[in-house]
């Protein structure tokens, strides 16, 4: 088992998560702003994409440092459909952000349980104790 | 780390709403407040929202909201014939502010509840980063 693997798909999921929570806040936000469109992105289509074929830059070097993976480009990003639209051209729907809002939090909470979960058991695999 | 961002981004939402509160206040006090000239007359005033561009990452989805400015209300003023008035004119007329109370009301509600939606989104994230802080303890 190579310890970069513990974590399996969570860490990918934890971070592309915490994007997602940053693009709802700023729906939230501008909720009032005329002419923003809402905008979001398909989670279970990205972590798939993140999985299968992640986007690297080449690293040529044995000191290039890592770079940070799972940043949503903008081209992924979508806009929401409204299912009311307002006059001013606003499309952001308060209560479905913060449905989404606070699903997608519950969600990254659930992430971190099974990395906790899988912490917990490498500590008892090390002291050899519960 | 980037989760830190999603506070600015509450943030100026809830700069933005508390601005327009006050800008709803204003109007709200000045709805008596009556003048002998269309000029003088307080004129009911709304904020601009306008979604902030990150400067430094343009292609930024996530971006926040900044008041831009205010701009004054072009209805117009009620003009009313009270001669007793102290300051009527010399045709006995005197002018009143275009704030429509009921319109700031629900203006008010709706600067409250989104002020409150943004104070819920930072509770919400300090709860997350407490808990990846606190990851295998």
């Amino acid at each position: 088992m190579k310890l970069d693997d513990v974590f399996g798909i969570h860490e990918e999921a934890l971070r592309l998560r915490a994007r997602r929570s940053e693009v709802l806040a700023a729906n939230m936000a501008n909720a009032d702003t005329p002419g923003y469109q809402a905008r979001d992105f398909d989670f279970q289509a990205m972590l798939r994409k993140e999985v299968q074929q992640p986007v690297r830059l080449a690293a040529t070097h044995s000191g290039h440092i890592r770079p940070d993976h799972g940043i949503v480009a903008g081209t992924q990003m979508g806009y929401r459909i409204p299912q009311q639209p307002s006059l001013d051209g606003n499309t952001v729907e308060v209560e479905r952000e913060q449905t989404e809002f606070s699903a997608n939090a519950l969600r990254y909470q659930a992430s971190l349980r099974f990395i906790d979960g899988r912490l917990r058991g490498l500590k008892m695999a090390i002291k050899g104790q519960g | 780390m980037s989760s830190f961002k999603i506070f600015d981004i509450a943030g100026s939402g809830m700069n933005a709403q508390n601005l327009r509160m006050n800008v709803v206040s204003s109007n709200l006090a000045n709805v008596d407040a009556v003048s002998s000239s269309i000029e003088e007359t307080y004129r009911a005033r709304q904020p601009v929202f306008k979604a902030l561009l990150d400067q430094a990452n343009r292609r930024s989805p996530a971006v926040g909201v900044q008041m831009t400015g205010v701009v004054e209300s072009q209805a117009p003023l009620v003009r009313e014939y009270a001669p007793q008035h102290a300051l009527a004119d010399e045709d006995g007329y005197i002018y009143r502010p275009n704030v429509s109370v009921v319109e700031e009301m629900a203006n008010m509600i709706s600067a409250s509840r989104a002020y409150q939606n943004n104070v819920e989104v930072v509770n919400a994230t300090r709860q997350m980063l407490t808990a990846t802080i606190n990851l295998g303890r």
